[in-house]
């Protein structure tokens, strides 16, 4: 059998648990005493454990049961949550999580056992309880079922191969044991359990018969026990162990089988024809005897009805899944679990869907109107808006709440703090402002730069913020909220703030920039300068933060996304880098406009205004052709001559100017013709064309026609 | 029989399209298309060769001048003149344009000589050469043809 076809849902699954985990323990740290918190801690914590177990995954199982149990004692009120306890508990789950990622990458869960993590545990619970070793282990025993009713173990009837088998290996003194194991009624994968049960036991000795058969298991088909006969030379109990180990396992039933009782020693060549009867008759009063070591506690009539053999399961079944389960019943919300190429799927079609539908709309274009012609123009209308909302739906449908990335900055933060000795607060805002799935899947990294970076270099340590009379905890902001078109991301921290004369020297020091181009630089230019690769102003290359890799990295991967990050600084202040990101990537609204006979999209979110300029107010600065606008000057580009456009007709007497920004920066894009706003799909033009970048793509208009989309960060 | 097989084995097929006063011939398995010349879309700043993109059934591909990129004198459209849509990933097609698409032709494996060691740039596009009845036909080196060599240079 196998359990792969799970590993999806159990990787999503304890990624969730892990955060949860991480989140509620930070809380602890702070509320040493919250009991809802403790209460969650130990619901994730006891999930983990038995889904770690069903896909046996041993050592991922044996730390979360030992964490499990700390957490018991704590909810139990026996124990406190030290600070000490904690960092173990944060280890324990990095511990975790390294499982997991091996798991992700190999299907199995790696070979470190973190006997350390296992061993402080153990010693904190000793300590924190005031027991001798061994004693604490006791406790919450892995049995998750110190519920229901005795069970009992089911006979079985031994064909004469395997009557032979087990009398040879009762001559070779192995252990033949009657095994049943009962599986808690909540149970879902039930085929996965049994194979967990039937992957120890073959480990531990033979299976030489199961009812029902192996194959009706692992197709589940079976109620929530089964039976086999097992040739072991371990002993009784571990046995019970190994099966109890796999969680989800109600009880389990394990009696010596009896072939050879009565016969074995006296009658050393068995008659197996004869015997076969024989057996199961003086074998049903043992069966039954092991009941007795089963959890204590449970009510009477249960045990009544256990008596009757095949009766207890059904009991079971109509009483457990009330109690077991009943938190996790909670978090139910109504959603559907979809890859994400399926929604991709749909994004073509959309996709296509509104190209066509650009199609109809040019063609209703040209030509008089008739009656006729009016009642088609109300239908495309109302199919153009049908479409824009059902673009607006499939978007919605990829859009993912930011939380899902910032979620476990909290944490990095406290980890941060610790190492660096800086005591530092993380406040965010904006968690719930959704970003296309694939923005969401990339920007993680940048923004854990962006988090280091402000802990380690731009927050001072707390004497040094202390004699500048500043508070002494420093504070680190992340602000995400929609502005237009853009999601806009601020990692902002109340430090120092960047030095711009010592990142002057450096890049002098390090032949980045000459003398000259030194003292014709703004401020905002030589900040500029961190995000060149390998420039890092850190005089200590520290664990954090400081190999120069950082800054770059983040400016690329965020460009590559379609954003761009803009940084403030105010010395002594602190700084603050703002992330700007496109909400979608597929289809955006732009600007379209012609040159020559050639037509051109713009995105319409790096647009500012539009403005018609006389010829007469161009002016000249350093021999480039500029505008003033509003008391600011601007560059202006003559597209036409960027772009190797083939001129007709005669130079107008205005020019119709676009003027578009790239962060704070403006200039003014020069075209012969504006057309109009259009929602445009995107589409690569492919691999094989290089052009210096200056093309982001392109998009196919309602004719057929192609425009290419100009990529504005590139031209400015 | 199995004589009959091997040979259908080792033989191909082949377009077999006419630039200038050339022949020369495109193994089948590269070509997911034949369109008629349309309207081409320039896209600035391009590689000399590459004449724009057009859109084939809402994809937009690049079209590349084989005349230009061979070096020959540049295209003049006509009613015969073709896009050859070439596909060598699934995901990346390139077009070619042709003066003309002649017919397609089979060439079993020994009437095919393998490209001689010619160093001029176009000899590095061709694969060898096909015997055929009425003459011999360059059979190009398709792979060889798309890839940027400027740029990887």
């Amino acid at each position: 059998m196998d359990v792969s076809q799970y590993l999806g849902i159990f990787i999503d699954e304890t990624r969730g648990h892990l955060q949860e985990l991480n989140e509620q323990i930070l809380i602890l740290e702070k509320e040493p005493e919250n009991e809802d918190t403790i209460n969650e801690i130990f619901r994730a914590a006891h999930s983990l454990k038995g889904m770690a177990g069903t896909m046996g995954y041993k050592r991922m199982q044996r730390l979360t049961h030992d964490m499990e149990n700390v957490f018991s004692e704590i909810r139990n009120g026996k124990m406190k949550a030290t600070p000490n306890l904690i960092d173990l508990l944060f280890r324990g789950l990095d511990a975790l999580e390294s499982y997991l990622d091996i798991i992700i990458n190999t299907q199995d869960e790696g070979t470190e056992d973190n006997q350390d993590i296992i061993d402080g545990l153990q010693k904190v619970m000793e300590e924190g309880l005031g027991l001798s070793a061994g004693q604490p282990k006791e406790a919450p025993a892995p049995v998750p079922s110190a519920e229901t009713s005795a069970p009992e173990g089911r006979h079985l009837v031994l064909a004469e191969h395997e009557l032979l088998a087990a009398q040879k290996a009762k001559e070779e003194g192995d252990n033949i044991f009657e095994i049943t194991v009962f599986i808690q009624p909540s149970c879902i994968l039930k085929a996965a359990r049994a194979f967990l049960v039937f992957k120890a036991l073959e480990e531990a000795g033979d299976i030489i018969k199961s009812v029902p058969e192996v194959q009706d298991i692992e197709d589940e088909k079976f109620d929530f026990d089964f039976s086999m006969v097992l040739l072991t030379k371990k002993p009784q109990e571990e046995i019970r162990t190994a099966i109890l180990n796999v969680s989800e396992i109600k009880d389990v039933v394990i009696a010596p089988a009896n072939l050879a009782q009565g016969g074995q020693a006296a009658v050393p060549a068995p008659v197996p024809a004869g015997e076969t009867p024989a057996a199961p008759a003086s074998e049903v009063p043992q069966a039954n005897e092991p009941s007795a070591p089963a959890p204590a506690g449970e009510a009477a009539p249960v045990q009544a009805a256990a008596a009757q053999a095949q009766a207890a399961p059904a009991a079971k079944q109509t009483q457990a899944p009330a109690q077991s389960k009943a938190p996790a019943k909670a978090a139910v919300n109504r959603s559907v679990r979809v890859d994400i190429e399926k929604l991709d799927d749909l994004m073509n079609l959309v996709s296509e869907l509104i190209i066509a539908k650009n199609g109809l709309v040019s063609m209703n274009g040209d030509g008089e109107m008739t009656a006729r012609d009016s009642s088609f123009n109300e239908q495309i209308e109302y199919l153009e808006r049908v479409t824009t909302n059902l673009h607006q739906s499939v978007m919605k449908v990829r859009m993912v709440p930011i939380e899902s990335v910032v979620n476990r900055f909290p944490r990095m933060i406290r980890d941060l703090s610790k190492k660096l000795g800086k005591k530092m607060d993380l406040y965010m805002t904006g968690e719930d402002t959704e970003l296309d799935r694939t923005v969401i899947d990339e920007i993680g990294d940048p923004l854990m730069h962006l988090l280091r970076n402000a802990a380690d270099h731009g927050l001072e340590t707390n004497e040094e913020r202390v004699r500048l009379g500043k508070q002494e905890v420093g504070s680190i902001f992340l602000d995400a909220y929609q502005e237009g078109n853009n999601v806009v991301i601020e990692v902002r921290d109340d430090g120092a703030g960047i030095n711009v004369e010592k990142v002057k020297q450096k890049a002098l020091a390090r032949g980045t920039i000459t003398e000259e181009q030194a003292e014709a630089m703004t401020d905002k230019e030589i900040i500029d300068l961190l995000f060149r690769p390998s420039f890092s102003t850190a005089e200590v290359i520290s664990d954090v933060s400081g190999r120069g890799v950082g800054l770059d990295v983040v400016k690329t991967k965020i460009e590559a996304l379609g954003g761009n990050i803009e940084t403030r600084s105010v010395l002594g202040e602190g700084s603050n880098f703002i992330i700007r990101l496109p909400l979608t990537l597929a289809i955006i609204e732009t600007l379209m406009v012609e040159l020559g006979n050639e037509k051109y999209a713009i995105p319409l979110g790096s647009i500012e205004t539009i403005e018609d300029i006389a010829l007469d107010d161009v002016k000249y600065v350093q021999n480039k052709e500029v505008i003033s606008l509003r008391g600011s000057v601007i560059p202006l580009i003559r597209l036409d001559q960027v772009l190797d456009v083939e001129h007709t007709g005669e130079e107008p007497a205005s020019l119709t100017v676009v003027i578009v920004k790239k962060g704070d920066k403006l200039a003014g894009l020069i075209v012969d013709n504006l057309i109009g706003q259009l929602e445009i799909v995107i589409k690569s033009i492919g691999k094989y064309i290089n052009n210096s970048k200056l093309i982001s793509g392109a998009t196919i208009l309602g004719d057929g026609e192609i425009a290419l989309i100009l990529d504005v960060n590139v031209l400015v | 029989m199995d004589e009959k097989k091997n040979e259908e084995l080792e033989s191909k097929q082949y377009i077999i399209v006419k630039l200038g006063s050339e022949q020369y011939g495109i193994d089948i398995q590269y070509v997911d298309n034949i369109v008629r010349m349309q309207r081409v879309t320039r896209v600035p700043k391009a590689q000399p060769y590459f004449k724009g993109v057009i859109n084939i059934r809402g994809e937009v591909i690049p079209v590349m001048s084989l005349r230009i990129k061979f070096g020959l004198e540049p295209d003049e459209f006509k009613n015969a003149t073709r896009i050859l849509i070439i596909k060598i990933e699934p995901q990346a097609a390139i077009g070619m344009i042709v003066d003309e698409v002649k017919e397609v032709i089979t060439l079993s494996a020994d009437n095919i000589d393998k490209a001689t060691s010619g160093n001029d740039e176009k000899s590095l596009y061709l694969s060898g050469v096909g015997k055929q009845p009425n003459g011999l036909v360059s059979l190009l080196n398709i792979p060889a043809v798309v890839v940027d060599r400027d740029s990887a240079m």
